[in-house]
């Protein structure tokens, strides 16, 4: 975890993680829930995003369909109500299978063979080349 | 969508907002009335007015009416899976020279269930028949039986129907 840190601080990056994600794991809180600090990678948020959009969209047709032919209010909602929670149990917590596809960052000795480029030195050569002739 | 309070919170929103488009689904689908309805499609009531009780004027110049009469009524056909309760009301309603129409409630009773919601019953005036004046003695009186539907989500609906006439006496009693 923190050489993946530090390999996103260097190259300029942000790694998604939450200040408060840092915070907990400097006071040793990580332990009381790794579904919270554990992040989903890029794949598992697409993933987890239509899943909860289609699991929402079918509870709410399944409630309606079933609350009318039975003709009963109360079953519409508590059809919905389940679905809503269902989808939340599945979707919202950084569940391990969304996190199966990780990004790989740049390895740190790869990453110092090629230096970041620095704009400011090719100008300031191009300044100087007339003014020595 | 990548953290924990993200999710929640878009989840929560979604679900909020197709709870709304639920919600007006019932509504919607309320006009066409609940497939399992089994009794006739239409109100059936009738009232008739057994006897006037009281017919005087008052001291500020207003006549009052009070009045006892037989209301049967069947409003089950009203009855949906979005209806909360149906409020119903017996309106006279009759023509004067000061007013084109008065409508004046007698009696309302409140409906909550479909098995309620046929009976016959006798009852005196609820509310007393007071006329903006002295207009009364011999003036024709229509009964009209008004109902609320109120859902459990979306709209009212409003209507009435024309039960019967009566005549009211030429003098005070």
């Amino acid at each position: 975890m923190d050489r993946l840190e530090t390999t996103c601080f260097r190259l300029g990056l942000s790694s998604g993680t939450t200040s408060l994600a840092r915070d907990t794991t400097h006071l040793g809180f990580a332990r009381v829930s790794s579904l919270r600090s554990a992040q989903m990678d890029w794949q598992g948020q697409k993933g987890a995003e239509i899943v909860m959009q289609i699991m929402l969209v079918v509870f709410a047709i399944a409630g309606l369909g079933i609350g009318y032919t039975i003709g009963s209010f109360p079953t519409m909602m508590l059809t919905y109500a389940g679905g809503v929670v269902l989808t939340a149990l599945i979707t919202v917590p950084n569940w391990p299978f969304f996190n199966r596809r990780p990004l790989k960052w740049l390895d740190p000795s790869e990453a110092e063979r090629h230096p970041k480029p620095q704009v400011n030195v090719a100008a300031a050569s191009k300044k100087k080349a007339p003014k020595h002739k | 969508m990548h953290s924990f309070a993200y999710r929640l919170n878009t989840l929560l929103t979604f679900s909020l907002l197709l709870l709304a488009v639920l919600c007006g689904a019932a509504s919607f689908l309320d006009a066409f009335n609940s497939p399992l309805a089994a009794s006739s499609s239409h109100v059936q009531a009738s009232a008739q007015v057994l006897k006037v009780n009281r017919f005087r004027r008052q001291l500020n110049g207003a006549d009052e009416v009070g009045l006892t009469f037989n209301v049967s009524l069947d409003v089950q056909p009203l009855f949906t899976w979005n209806t909360k309760q149906v409020f119903v009301f017996l309106a006279a309603e009759y023509e004067t020279p000061k007013n084109a129409l008065n409508q004046i409630s007698l009696w309302d009773h409140i409906i909550l269930d479909k098995d309620q919601a046929k009976f016959q019953t006798k009852v005196t005036t609820k509310y007393p028949l007071i006329d903006q004046g002295s207009n009364l003695r011999g003036r024709k009186v229509d009964l009209i039986l008004h109902w609320h539907v109120m859902p459990k989500t979306g709209r009212m609906i409003r209507d009435k129907l024309h039960l019967s006439d009566f005549h009211l006496p030429e003098a005070y009693t």
